[in-house]
């Protein structure tokens, strides 16, 4: 049998350029490792594909075709006529048709119908009169998403029906104002504003994920300790586990933006590699966050649930969820703090309305800072020893 | 860089705790260059513990001392440099190739030629042909080997082996320890943990610990003569007579071996008077032995636990 012992030359230890010869080898470990997990390594295609799909398709806040009940409590042609306008703007349909005020109630309670419509008797007089009379239109606000969009463009419908009719004051129910975004989704289409927020929100989930787990899964392994153990210095173990996945999430961002262009129809108006360049520096930013996880938590399991305590505020306070602007004011400061906030801002900049590098100034400068303060807790965090 | 004495380890009055624990107790040892320490004890006995705060993966709470001329506190990346640690547990990436594996590692000491170095290793492994084989499909005999390869690629002083022959076949492990004692004779260190009796007694010096004291230190034959130990072997029909023994005034260790049993005690005379009634015995044959390693080890093992439990 061949020995160990070392009879070839001994080889020299070089010391130049050693921060990026260790850089290096921790890079090169890590690819070869996600090429081996086919698991996570079919993640980064079936995570952005799913969510993109499942989003974009069956979670679609501009609802159509709402379930509706009609209360008729007359029969007259500017009842009709309303009906039909409403029917025509492709939110209602009317699948009830009821003249008994406890049915109407007992359909809208039941969750049958999400929309009811009352014309009350003496309608198509009054109105001819010029008594501003009452068109009682109930939702179910349990979904205010549904809801508040087809109530938005109730007044607009209501005018452009009857206004050729007579002059119609205040409808009952129009507390609600076509929201301000529609300035470019003229169609009001959410797959606009979800889409690029989209690229954002999956790239959150999947980028701190990866690296969440890159120290917990050495320590669980047991290959940290003999890590620990040759010189590397924890700088180097970071940069070595931060720059594969940030090509993952390049490949991530790429697909997303292809499917949201090709398969949704969203616009791409600013400067692509404006676009490229800012979301390397936001998947960066997740990726030292999640490697900070990494380094406080104790096991994968911890990791993972640090992970997912981040996500949630982030699909919250950011502005994919809800619109930034109405946030309470704390909820505002919190979701400042939030890489997912400025990179909504960017991308929907970018893609919707075309923005170029000044207007994204600010939000550009708070990615980087928050990459650098999670980047430094990582490094200060990283324990040298197994004390 | 070395000490210039010829003292690879140099440590005094190790102690550390975990959580109020105290894992390793004032514990001081010396290493020879070149030479094979073995390092013995019960497991939670401290050894590994010990072995983590000469390479500085653990900073003692008190103590101090030198490893390879550096010291243990201040100078542990340099310590790095120049030690080779195989932990207990098999700690290369298992989803790595053997091939990987040893470049990952050539890269991380800064190695000249990375892939050379590991063409080399793979070769004098005796592992050529299977260099994409993925390391945790290798079993443990190879496993122990690619490891021991791993450490000692970067040319290092001193290697520091935590049991490393635990769940590996006995030829595996004779191989083993013939790498190890060449590995030597070209002046390398070697501190080495193990449970197995016989392979202590291929160390050049051995220590014994146990609930973080170091209780004995020194050659074998040192070791068992300071022990002072006296040891009868009795052959025959030995049916009940353990349990008639054990406990009698003098007799402070039976322990069967094979089809004979080992009666050991410090004080000769009690010793003596305890199993006298039994000498005459016909059927039984009794016989004043040297003590083994392993006689001289259950005894201390038996009497630390009463001291420090």
């Amino acid at each position: 049998m061949s020995t160990i012992r070392a009879t070839g030359p001994v080889r020299e230890i070089r010391d130049r350029f050693g921060f990026w010869r260790r850089s290096y080898a921790m890079m090169a470990k890590e690819f070869i490792q996600l090429r081996r997990d086919r698991v996570s390594f079919a993640m980064i295609v079936a995570i952005p594909v799913m969510q993109l799909l499942l989003f974009g398709y069956a979670i679609n806040t501009t609802p159509h075709h709402l379930p509706s009940a009609v209360l008729l409590q007359e029969e007259s042609d500017l009842a009709r006529s309303v009906l039909k306008a409403l029917e025509n703007t492709a939110y209602f349909r009317f699948v009830y048709e009821v003249h008994d005020v406890d049915d109407f109630d007992n359909l809208l309670k039941s969750g049958k119908v999400l929309f009811g419509v009352e014309i009350p008797r003496g309608f198509e007089r009054a109105v001819r009169r010029g008594d501003k009379p009452a068109l009682l239109v109930a939702a179910d606000a349990t979904d205010p998403v549904a809801a508040s969009s087809a109530l938005g463009s109730l007044g607009m419908i209501m005018q452009t029906a009857l206004q050729h009719d007579l002059y119609i004051g205040d409808a009952p129910a129009l507390p609600f104002e076509i929201r301000a975004h529609a300035r470019y989704n003229p169609a009001a289409e959410s797959r606009l504003n979800i889409v690029p927020g989209l690229v954002g929100t999956i790239l959150t989930m999947t980028m701190l994920i990866f690296t969440a787990l890159s120290v917990t899964r050495e320590i669980e392994r047991g290959t940290m300790e003999s890590l620990l153990s040759m010189p590397i210095k924890p700088v180097e173990v970071m940069i070595g586990k931060i720059v594969p996945y940030i090509l993952v999430g390049f490949i991530q961002a790429f697909l997303i933006v292809n499917i949201g262009v090709f398969l949704f129809g969203v616009p791409v108006l600013g400067n692509l590699l404006l676009l490229a360049a800012l979301s390397t520096l936001f998947i960066a930013a997740n990726l030292a966050i999640g490697y900070t996880f990494s380094t406080i938590a104790q096991n994968q399991l911890q990791a993972i649930q640090m992970s997912f305590m981040f996500f949630l505020p982030s699909i919250l306070l950011s502005g994919f969820m809800f619109p930034f602007a109405g946030m309470p004011a704390w909820a505002q400061y919190v979701g400042e703090c939030l890489p997912l906030t400025h990179y909504l801002r960017i991308v929907r900049a970018i893609m919707l309305k075309g923005a170029t590098m000044p207007n994204l100034r600010f939000d550009t400068l708070a990615l980087a800072a928050l990459m650098l303060i999670a980047m430094t807790i990582a490094v200060t965090r990283f324990r040298r020893t197994l004390d | 860089m070395n000490g210039g004495n010829g003292i690879a380890i140099d440590v005094k009055g190790l102690t550390k705790s975990f959580g109020g624990r105290e894992v390793v107790h004032d514990l001081s040892m010396q290493v020879k260059r070149g030479s094979i320490y073995g390092f013995l004890g019960p497991n939670g006995s401290g050894k590994t513990t010990t072995i983590r705060i000469l390479c500085g993966l653990l900073t003692p709470d008190s103590g101090e001392g030198t490893c390879l001329g550096y010291d243990i506190r201040r100078d542990a990346e340099k310590i790095k440099r120049q030690v080779g640690y195989m932990t207990q547990r098999f700690s290369l990436y298992q989803d790595l190739s053997v091939r990987e594996n040893l470049e990952f590692v050539a890269r991380l000491y800064g190695l000249a030629d990375a892939r050379g170095a590991a063409r080399d290793m793979i070769k004098r492994l005796g592992l050529s042909g299977r260099e994409e084989q993925l390391a945790g499909e290798l079993s443990g005999g190879w496993k122990q080997r690619l490891a021991l390869g791993a450490c000692t690629l970067p040319n290092p002083q001193l290697l520091l082996l935590d049991e490393p022959t635990a769940g590996v076949d006995p030829k595996a492990r004779r191989d083993f320890w013939n790498e190890i004692h060449a590995l030597a004779a070209d002046g390398l260190t070697v501190l080495v943990s193990t449970h197995y009796m016989d392979e202590a007694e291929r160390c050049h010096e051995i220590a014994y610990i146990a609930y973080g004291h170091l209780l004995a230190h020194g050659t074998v034959e040192e070791v068992i003569a300071k022990s002072a130990l006296t040891t009868y072997t009795v052959t025959g029909e030995l049916n009940g007579l353990a349990a008639e023994l054990a406990g009698k005034p003098g007799v402070d260790m039976v322990a069967p071996f094979g089809t004979s049993l080992h009666v050991s005690g410090r004080d000769v005379a009690a010793l003596e008077a305890s199993i006298a009634p039994w000498r005459e015995k016909s059927g039984l044959h009794w016989q004043k032995s040297a003590p083994s390693l392993e006689d001289v080890f259950i005894e201390l093992m038996g009497r630390s636990r009463d001291n420090f439990q």
